[in-house]
């Protein structure tokens, strides 16, 4: 829009400001202020005004000369949220005017409150006042208040180094040529993969370790819609499969069919990456799809 | 058995999302002083603590127990921590009990909780150690295939989980201190709700929520008010990597509800037990354990939630109290099936007693469906 030659700016400022006297209580309030403390005028009827006044609003009589040191954190009986703050405004960003009656007042202060939103505040919380650096014995000393405290965030952090060892690293070393290498109980004849050194039913050892071959039956599943970093999409199926020849299932990964193709019984085959791929891990079987073979009754 | 043991107060939290309020001492002392409250007794007159929580990896406190000691009034006493994960709860009032009927101690404060909301479970379910090629995505992923599997061997029809999902909240609705109230909650509502883990959907899980239970265990010498006596207690365990293991209809419960029906003398347990408090996370878990607990044969019991049988007005009610579906702060939730058993027994579970409830079962189930605990209180003494 182009600049209307009837329009102009027109700035209003007393030279340095106005210099105003506070009179005995105003001071003394502010002089608490720069020792960052808040006191209040305790009125003959025993109310402590905050910001106190010479006299008591109600009434007109003068104050008793008593200042109570009230707060510091107070209670919010009301606010307004402010959006888009102004210049000269106390606060850069978003925040909220409100009436805080300080702990120990029986009348409510006006300050800016920093929240993250509004919904962070209702009348009845609490708030904290933040100082300013350096007091000078103004109404701004206070810089402005904040929620209390209700909340901290503890990071908990432990850094493991995770050695596979026993019967896990012989697994894996079977994993890595393409292998999946199982175990049989002395006395009860199960056979366990991956495999293990001692029998979970009876504490046996597992003396004869054996070659499974890398086709089962799936025995049941979970159609998971919740999302997984090890699974390419959603929803996956994570399912048991009994690898034959064994006596315990995998968990592993269906692919290669329709989450809601999958079915009990089914039978299916690992899927290896290429060889030049292949490390001594169980990414090694991107996931087991199915042979095509009819499916198995299961008991 | 033992020396007699009684439950003569119980302390719970109101269960809810976010306990934003308390700390997580605060939180275990609300529970422990309602329930000193409700046996007319103060710290001064315990002797010793027993503290229980699922892993420490869900508030990130380690051995909090060690933290929680003197916020229970434990200085100078003895205290210890249980944990047997989700069943850790009911395993807590048991070693609380056994030291009662053992004879070392008088009175036994149990405390339970858990503060779900300071991390989340899932996640600390899930940590994904290298190497594993484990798939399992929470404990809805883990259990879902087993309850695919009950619902191949059994034929039942698909909506019987939503069936206990909507009972259940519909008795939540009577607790004062049930987590989830979902006023007109229908089986219609429940299967409008995402499957999360196929064949579970989201309103046959149960809630993530903080909250606290406690109890005071007293010996017949020193029993107060109104008495709920243990008359059975039993926990069993089974490894979870198992050739042959029966996931569906775990060996080690079956053993656990024999040995504390054994104690209890009940034969029959859906005629002589008045009201169950069943660790029912998913809804199917219901007709699953209805089976595994001898209320019905093998097969048959999702006729029995079909019929009816376990609402409020049943012949054997389940959950009267909401369950786990309706409150799961996980430490806590077997201790508050053990709790609310033993609220029944003594006429005091309010809006939700099963009327004239003489013998109840409190049960809890934790792991991979591999520890179980159990105990089996009454009106009367033993």
């Amino acid at each position: 829009m182009p600049s209307d030659p009837l329009v102009a700016q027109h700035v209003l400022e007393f030279p340095g400001g106005y210099t105003r006297t506070t009179g005995p209580v105003i001071g003394r309030f502010l002089s608490e202020l720069r020792a960052r403390r808040i006191v209040g005028a305790r009125t003959a009827e025993g109310r402590v005004l905050v910001p106190p006044l010479e006299y008591d609003p109600a009434t007109g009589e003068p104050v008793t000369g008593e200042y109570v040191e009230v707060g510091p954190a107070g209670t919010i009986t009301t606010w307004a949220w402010v959006d888009e703050p102004l210049p000269g405004h106390p606060l850069d960003h978003p925040f909220a005017w409100a009436l805080i009656k300080l702990d120990g007042a029986d009348t409510a202060l006006l300050h800016a409150v920093a929240a993250d939103d509004p919904k962070a505040l209702s009348a009845g919380s609490r708030v904290w006042p933040v100082w300013r650096d350096r007091p000078t014995g103004h109404i701004t000393d206070l810089s402005h208040f904040v929620p209390e405290v209700t909340k901290i965030v503890s990071n908990v952090r432990a850094e493991y180094r995770l050695q596979a060892g026993g019967a896990l690293r012989v697994f894996l070393e079977g994993v890595a040529r393409g292998i999946l290498l199982g175990s049989r109980c002395a006395r009860c004849e199960k056979v366990y993969v991956p495999l293990r050194l001692a029998c979970p039913e009876c504490g046996s050892d597992l003396p004869d370790t054996l070659e499974l071959p890398d086709t089962g039956t799936i025995t049941t599943f979970a159609i998971n819609n919740l999302p997984d970093p090890r699974a390419p999409e959603v929803p996956f199926v994570s399912a048991y499969i009994l690898l034959d020849g064994a006596d315990i299932p995998m968990i592993a990964l269906i692919g290669d069919v329709p989450a809601h193709e999958v079915r009990q019984g089914m039978r299916v085959r690992a899927v290896w990456v290429p060889e030049n791929e292949r490390t001594a891990s169980m990414a090694n079987i991107r996931w087991f799809a199915p042979t095509g073979e009819p499916d198995v009754e299961l008991t | 058995m033992g020396n007699r043991c009684a439950v003569i107060g119980v302390g719970q939290t109101y269960y809810t999302t976010k306990r934003r309020d308390v700390s997580i001492a605060g939180l275990v002392r609300e529970a422990a002083l309602r329930a000193l409250e409700d046996a007319g007794l103060t710290f001064k007159d315990i002797d010793a603590v027993v503290i229980g929580k699922a892993p420490d990896l869900f508030e990130g406190v380690m051995m909090p127990e060690a933290y929680l000691a003197d916020a229970l009034g434990a200085a100078g006493k003895p205290m210890m921590r249980v944990h047997t994960a989700g069943s850790v709860g009911g395993s807590t009032a048991l070693v609380g009990a056994s030291l009662i009927q053992g004879g070392v101690h008088e009175r036994v404060l149990v405390v339970a909780f858990e503060k779900q909301s300071e991390s989340n479970a899932t996640w600390a379910l899930s940590t994904h150690l290298p190497f594993s090629a484990s798939l399992v995505v929470g404990a809805g992923g883990y259990f879902a295939p087993h309850i695919r599997e009950y619902m191949r061997r059994t034929g039942a029809p698909g909506h019987i989980g939503t069936l206990v999902a909507v009972k259940d909240r519909l008795n939540a609705l009577k607790n004062p201190y049930a987590h989830l109230k979902i006023p007109g909650i229908d089986q219609k509502m429940v299967e409008s709700t995402p499957m999360l883990w196929e064949p579970i959907r989201y309103l046959e899980t149960c809630p993530s929520s903080d909250g606290a239970c406690a109890i005071v265990l007293s010996s017949e010498s020193a029993a107060t008010g109104t008495p709920a006596w243990v008359h059975g207690a039993a926990m069993r365990s089974e490894p979870i990597f198992r050739a042959a293991r029966d996931t569906v209809s775990p060996q080690a419960g079956k053993d656990c509800a024999a040995d504390v029906y054994r104690q209890a003398g009940i034969a029959d347990p859906r005629r002589q037990i008045d009201v169950a408090e069943v660790y029912v996370p998913f809804s199917w878990y219901e007709p699953m354990w209805l089976e595994n607990l001898g209320f019905a044969a093998e097969g048959e019991g999702w006729k029995l939630t079909e019929a009816g049988a376990t609402a409020l007005d049943g012949d054997t009610p389940w959950n009267a109290s909401g369950g786990v579906l309706s409150s799961n702060p996980i430490g806590a939730s077997g201790l508050i099936r053990f709790a609310e058993a033993a609220l029944q027994v003594r006429g005091m579970a309010g809006e939700h007693q099963v009327d004239g409830a003489r013998t109840a079962l409190g049960h809890a189930y934790g792991g991979g469906a591999q520890f179980f605990a159990m105990w089996i209180v009454g009106r009367e003494k033993p």
